[in-house]
Order: structure tokens, then sequence, then C-alpha cells
């Protein structure tokens, strides 16, 4: 439906540029005047007219379509007394009968009936929907077409249009900013009316199974954050301890002691390390990195779990490296040779100049780079989920089982969301938890990075 | 102070102070080539772990398609024949796929064989009706228990209750191998079918369309949004306040999580404006936003790029400023915007928490056709494979994983050609 809708406006606009060319041409060939634009400018303001209000239509249609035509389903179902019903799956069943006829088969009478409803209403709504969309283009076109004089600068509208699209574009990161947060907001005091913030962050239980039927007993579920938060750091400091030697020296010895060919051809295999899927990492970890821990620590007499914290650690320092690595050559690009020059000038060799000048020197941009890699390194998902646990665990070792902000997250939402039930909605509260910190690191590095740029311009 | 005592003093120390600077240009080296080191075992890891998957086991049949059997006449319609009785053809063959098997040894063998079989006996049988009537020689799938004993993956030697395959039908794959009634050929279903519980017909197909439309979505939004805005933020926008805001909340928003950006898709485009869950319109959605800063920034690179002599003549000559952008420093900059794209395109092709989060990890056992149907994508699908209990599964993923990074190893491939065929030096 959605698909040939836009043929249709893809025909009307077409039609609408034409009409609008020869338009203007006409009239002022008839009040003998060139017109104040270039034709064509006059047809795109035609074209646009058409075009903005039949969009408007059409994602209010394909937005909100579903959603009204299940309310009245649902407003006009026939309830029997005394039965429970479960709206979500109510629909579901509604809507199969209705995309299958042969599904209908026992299903009882009032399903039936809100069935064809369903459909009769879907057909309704696509039909006006098309009718409107003519409609709205019509009118669009309509009230263009009475501006279409030679006196009328269209250009300057015109412009003036484009002005707007522009802007509008531009505040679409704006439009994103505010749906993250609102959206974690808005979910989170849910989960937080039902479950005290202060258990929530400093609390160190972490059991949400909640009893999702009324009257099942299940134990009350407990939502202490803090292992959760106690295992990401965790893994993050394991991932810092792989990835800030091996990307710093990496990126010193390229910066400062690699030729230019070997600066060419290990910056872009750097590059595909940084591209390869966060998913891909999640594999290496899970049928290479964690079996190697484990005998490992078997060999020392450590019983490692098969999710340790060390194998998910370690991979995700390993997808670190070309981001720190990349982030301190430019920094360390950044400090002026007058420095360098200067350390060599009075007969210090590579490696003083090095540790004694050039990081010292650069050590606020590299700080920053950390700083950044901690928060990739806190928001990385997929290595975690494949990697490490779901089960929370208090512990400082490595060798241990730990879980996650991000693992979480995704298990609280794989399953049955029921947007009532704290379970789903703790994940908004880990959501938010996340997005503050990585917001807050990311706001600190790129000041840092920013002053110490300023410092040396 | 003795003359030749400095002298040694200061020999030995410039000694010792150039083997420290040996020493720490070896450690930038050694962590150099380790970094290096990874990556290659990465991806040899997951070619050895992945290249079994290309091959599939097959296992020569006799099949009889006696009339009675199938219930069916050697003139019955096209429509009759799809009703043959092709289970009992199969049950049949199976009791005779050696001689003299008891009921429980039929069981076993009923096992070494895929669940697809019943639909290769059927299909070869309506591809050629006048085979009614006579014993055919046909391959069919083994099962996924099969196949990854002959590729080696799954060990004979551990205790038999913690094995697939039990010792008796370990004898039988063995038979079958020394009568040569078995072999490898390539996998046409990894390429051709999607998801399945049964590893030895999964494929790709599925979650690579469910992906190439999530791609499409992903273009068709974030491309224009991202030249729109960085058009504006470069060359219109006034310096104040709200400009400001805007290029913070950009170089923000690329820091924002992956995973957040699908609690966003979950909080707003699907509880909210309610979009049909699973499908790859929400996923394109949520991954345009996503991408949409690194784009901006590479075309804002890209506009940056374009000597300000060009806007300057075209105003000189009395266009707009709207015109002189439009018509002269986008199109040159185009190359550029559209390599940035394409990087983008790349890191929203790997990108798999988000999708997982508006429901793209349902299990969907067809190949979808557009953007509104539910479907799988490639990163998903290799999740789902690698948290999968089958063993026969790993290999899928390994394998799914070779050909997303032989996906993105072409998109940069085809960056680096756009930059360097068309970027202009001025």
């Amino acid at each position: 439906m959605f698909f040939w809708s836009l043929v249709l406006i893809a025909v009307g606009i077409f039609s609408s540029f034409i009409y609008g060319r020869s338009r203007i041409k006409l009239n002022s060939k008839k009040q003998g005047t060139k017109s104040k634009s270039l034709p064509t400018y006059y047809a795109q303001y035609v074209l646009m007219w058409c075009l903005f209000p039949a969009l408007i239509v059409y994602f209010s249609w394909a937005i909100f379509q579903e959603q009204i035509i299940q309310n009245i389903v649902i407003s006009n179902f026939e309830f029997i007394e005394g039965a429970v019903y479960n709206e979500g799956l109510l629909l579901a069943e509604i809507r199969n009968v209705a995309n299958n006829p042969s599904f209908a088969d026992g299903k009882s009478i009032e399903i039936i009936n809100a069935a064809s409803h369903y459909s009769s209403l879907r057909q309704i709504s696509q039909i006006s929907f098309y009718t409107s969309i003519i409609i709205i283009m019509l009118l669009g076109a309509l009230y263009a077409s009475q501006k279409l004089k030679p006196e009328f600068h269209a250009q300057h509208t015109i412009e003036r249009y484009i002005q707007y699209i522009l802007i509008f574009c531009s505040s679409v990161a704006i439009f994103t900013t505010i749906g993250i947060v609102f959206s974690l907001i808005f979910e989170s005091l849910r989960f937080f009316a039902e479950v005290s913030i202060f258990e929530f962050l400093f609390s160190t239980e972490w059991y949400p199974f909640i009893p999702i039927r009324e009257g099942q007993t299940a134990a009350e579920g407990s939502f202490g954050a803090v292992p959760i938060f106690a295992g990401t750091f965790l893994v993050m400091v394991v991932a810092m301890c792989v990835a800030v030697p091996l990307g710093l020296l990496t990126a010193i010895y390229l910066a400062e002691y690699a030729s230019q060919r070997v600066r060419k051809t290990v910056k872009p295999l750097l590059e595909i390390l940084a591209g390869i899927p966060t998913i891909v990492y999640g594999f290496f970890a899970f049928v290479s990195v964690a079996p190697f821990v484990k005998a490992f620590g078997q060999s020392i007499g450590i019983d490692a779990s098969p999710t340790s914290a060390l194998a998910a650690g370690m991979v995700m320092g390993v997808m670190i490296i070309p981001f720190i690595s990349s982030l301190s050559d430019d920094v360390i690009n950044s400090v002026p040779q007058s420095l360098r020059e200067a350390s060599l000038g009075i007969g210090a060799n590579k490696a003083e100049t090095i540790k004694k000048v050039i990081l010292p020197a650069a050590l606020p941009g590299i700080v920053g780079a950390f700083l950044l890699a901690i928060s990739r390194a806190i928001g990385e998902t997929m290595i975690v989920v494949v990697a490490a646990g779901t089960a929370p665990n208090l512990t400082g070792n490595p060798f241990e089982n730990v879980t996650t902000v991000t693992v979480q997250i995704v298990v609280a939402l794989i399953g049955d969301q029921e947007f009532d039930n704290p379970r789903t909605l703790s994940a908004f509260a880990l959501g938010l938890v996340l997005f503050v910190i990585t917001l807050f690191l990311n706001i600190i590095a790129l000041q840092i990075v920013k002053r110490y740029r300023e410092r040396y311009e | 102070m003795n003359n030749s005592v400095a002298k040694e003093k200061i020999v030995s120390l410039r000694k010792k102070r150039s083997l420290e600077d040996m020493r720490f240009k070896y450690y930038g080296f050694t962590a150099m080539c380790l970094s290096l080191a990874v990556l290659v075992f990465l991806l040899y890891t997951i070619f050895s772990k992945g290249y079994t998957a290309f091959q599939k086991t097959i296992v020569l049949l006799e099949v009889d398609y006696n009339q009675e059997v199938l219930k069916l006449t050697p003139d019955s319609s096209d429509e009759d024949m799809e009703k043959g009785k092709f289970f009992r053809v199969k049950k049949q063959a199976i009791e005779n796929f050696f001689p003299d098997l008891s009921k429980s040894d039929i069981k076993l063998v009923k096992k070494l064989f895929s669940i697809n079989v019943d639909k290769e006996i059927k299909d070869y049988f309506l591809e050629n009706p006048e085979v009614i009537n006579t014993k055919q020689q046909i391959w069919v799938t083994a099962h996924s228990d099969v196949d990854q004993l002959l590729k080696g993956n799954s060990r004979r030697d551990v205790p038999e209750d913690r094995r697939k395959l039990n010792d008796i039908q370990l004898s039988y794959v063995d038979q079958l191998v020394e009568e040569n009634r078995v072999k490898q050929v390539f996998n046409n279903f990894f390429f051709t079918k999607a998801d399945s519980r049964h590893p030895e017909i999964a494929g790709v197909a599925g979650s690579f369309m469910g992906s190439l439309f999530t791609l499409f979505t992903v273009f068709i939004l974030s491309f224009p949004i991202a030249i729109g805005a960085s058009v504006y933020l470069e060359e219109f926008a006034p310096k104040n306040r709200i400009t400001e805001l805007i290029e913070v909340n950009i170089s923000n928003l690329a820091a924002v999580p992956s995973i957040v950006f699908g609690l966003l898709g979950l909080g707003v485009l699907l509880n909210v404006f309610g979009l049909p869950r699973s499908t790859p319109l929400v996923g394109g959605s949520v991954l345009a936003l996503m991408t949409l800063p690194t784009i901006i920034i590479a075309c804002r690179a890209s506009l940056k790029a374009v000597p300000p002599s060009i806007k300057e003549g075209a105003l000189a000559v009395g266009a707009t400023k709207t015109q002189a952008v439009f018509h002269h420093v986008v199109p040159l900059a185009l190359p550029g915007t559209l390599t940035g794209t394409i990087i983008g395109l790349a890191q929203a092709l790997g990108e798999t928490a988000p999708l997982i989060m508006i429901g793209m990890i349902a299990f969907i056992p067809n190949i979808p056709t557009g953007l509104t149907e539910p479907s799988a994508a490639l990163p998903v699908q290799i999740y789902l494979w690698v948290e999968s209990a089958e063993r026969g599964f790993q290999e899928k993923s390994a394998a799914a994983i070779m050909i997303i990074l032989i996906f993105l190893f072409m998109m940069n491939a085809i960056a680096v050609f756009l930059r360097n065929r068309f970027e202009r030096k001025w």
C-alpha cells in the first residue's frame, strides 16, 4: 500500500512541476511581461506545495493508521462478561484471522466479527488514504497556482523554503537527543515508581524475577544494580589494561619511529581492526579466547568460568586498540615540531624525547583519548553479551563470571516485553545510567582535547 | 676527577641510553606486531571455523516411486502429484536403507537424514514425473550430526552419552563412507535459505535480504538528511547559540552507545508511534539516526575541502547564495559525501545491539520481501547462531561472519575508490 502511494506522490510532483512551468510561461505571455524568476522556480514552487502536504499525510497515516484501527476494533469488541482478556494477544489473534481467513476455524464468533471489522476498517482507511493524498496534492497545487504571476518572486520564496528544509535536517540531531532523553527518563520514572532509586543505585542484590501473572508466587524481585556496575567496571579495567599499553605504544611507534612505508601499510590494517563488527569480536571471544582463558586458569590452578570477565575484557581491549592508537597518533602528531627539535638539539635521544617531552606535552590529549575509550568500553554490547555472563556477581576476580549494564539491558528486553513489569523497565533505568555516564565522559574528554588543541594552535 | 674515568662514565652512560632507546623502539614495534597478530589470528579463527559451512554432506538414497505407495497414477494431474504420499516413499526408502534393519535400527537410521529429505524426494519426482514405478538413486541431505561428524567438527572419542550419534549410528556412517554412499558438495542451502531450527538447512539468504532492506532504509533516510544538515551548518548557519547547540548535539550523539539508540527505537518508534516490530523499516530508522553523526561529520569535512573561491566566483557573477552552494559547492563535495555515507553504511551493517532491541532477533524462517515485513539481519543472525547450543550452527556463524566481512571490505573498497577517483585536490 505504502509503496504504491509513493508512486502516486511521484507522479503528482512530476505533473505539478510540468504544470507550474507551462502555467507561468503562459501567464507571462498573456501579460506580456517577463517573470521575475526563471520558470523552473515557479515549477519548484508548485512542486513543493504538492510534495510536502502529501508527505505529511503519508507519514501521519503510516504512523497512526494501525493504532487508530486497533483502538476502534478493541472499543467495539464484544467482551464476554467475566472472561479475562489480554489486549495484545487478542489484537494479534484478530489480525491473524483478518490476514489469513484459514485461521478462522475454531475461533470464537466475537473474534471473527472483530476480524471482519478490522479488515473493513483497513479497507476504508486505504481508500481514504489514497483519496486524501490526491485531494491534498490538488489543493496544494491549486493554492500554488494562484501565485503563479510574473510579478511573484518565486526564487526568493523557494530559497526560503530550502532554508527551512535545511534547518529541519540539522535539527534531526536535536530531536534524536530529545527522543533518547525522554524515552529513557519516561520509562525510568515508571521503573522508579516501583523500585526505589536508592535500592537501585546502592543495593547489592540483583534478582529481577517478578511474578508475571497475578497470583503467581515467586520471590519478589530485587533490583540492586551495584554488582552490575562492578562487573562493567571490571570488564572495562581489563579492556583498558590490554588496550592502553598496546594502543599507546603502537601510536608512539607509528608516529615517531616507523618509516613512511610502515605507516602506510599498518594504518589501514589497524582501520580494518576498527571496522570489524563487534559481534565478530564476540564470536572470537566465545570461540577462541574464552577456552584459552579457561585452560590458562586451570594450568595455574584457578577455576576460570567459561564466561570470565578476563576473556570478554581482553577481546574488548583488542577492539579498542585502534581507537586509542589513532586518537593518540593524532595527539602526538599535533605536538609542535619545535619541542621535538629542541629536545633532540640538547642531546636527548628519541626515547628520552618521547618520554620526557612529547608524552608530557601530549598528556591531556592522551587522557582525553583514554576517557573516550572508556566510554566506548562501557557502552560496548555484543562482545559482553556473547562472552560475559548474565548472572550478577560482585567480585574483583577477573577469572570469575560477571555481568555488565549492556548485557542486562539485552537480557531484560530479549524475551517477552511487558511494559508494566519492572524487569522490562529496568532496561531503561540501566540505559539511562549508561547514557549519563558515557555523555559525561564524552563531554569531559572533548573539553580536555579541545583545550589541549588550543594550547598548541 | 680523572679525565679518562669521566670519559668512561660518559661512554657507558651513552651506551645505556642508546640501549634504552633501542628497547623503547622495540617495545613499540612489539606492540604494533601484537595488535596485527591479533588481527591475523582473528581472521584465521573465523576462516578455520567457517570454511566447512560452505559444504554440505549428502547421502545416496534409493527411492522406490511405487504408484501404490504414492497413491498416484502415471497420468495424475499436477495438483494430485503435489498431494502424493511422499512421506510413505521416504519411510520405505529408509527402511530399506540397510539390509535387515530392526524397528529400533530404523529409528536410528532415520536420524541420519535431514528433515528436508521429504521435500527433496518430492521435488525430484515433480521434476521428473516419468520416474513413477521405478527405483531411483537420489542424493539427499544428511542430518547436521552426520555432517559435523564427517567434517571433523564433532569428536568421536567422547563417551556415547555425550555424543549426538550413538555407536550404532557411527557404525552406519562408517559403512556409508566405505560404500561411497556419502559425499560432500557445495552447500547451496547456505545461500538460498533463511534461518531454520535445523542447521543443515539454515542459510543466510533471509538475514542477508533483511540487512539489505535495512541498509536501504538507512541510506534513504540518512543521506539526504546528512547532506541537508551539513550544508546548513557549513554554509548557512548563523553563529549563534542554537547552531552551537546543534553542533554539540551531533558530536555527543556520535559517542552515545549503540544500545541506547536501540532503547530509543523501542521506546519511541515501537511504543509511541506503533511501527511494526522486527522490520527493516524500524531497524533502518534506528541505524540511520545512529550513523547520522558519522555521515554529517564526513560530509562537513568534504564541504569544507571545497575552496571558497569557487563559491565566491559564483556569487561574483550574480548567483544567490543558495545557487552558489547547490550548483557549485555541493556537486563538488558529492564524492566526499558519498564516501562518508558508505563508511556510515558499513558501520550500520555490522551493528547488532539496536536491532536486537527492536525485535529483529525473532526467529524468521522465510526470506523477507519488503521493508515492513519481519526479518532478521546478518549480524543478529550471527549472534543467534553463536548462542545456539547446536554444534552445526557454529560453523554457520563463522561463515556468516565471512560474508559480512567480505561485504564490509567491498564497501570500504568502493569508498576508497570513490575517494581516489573523484576527489579533487585543490
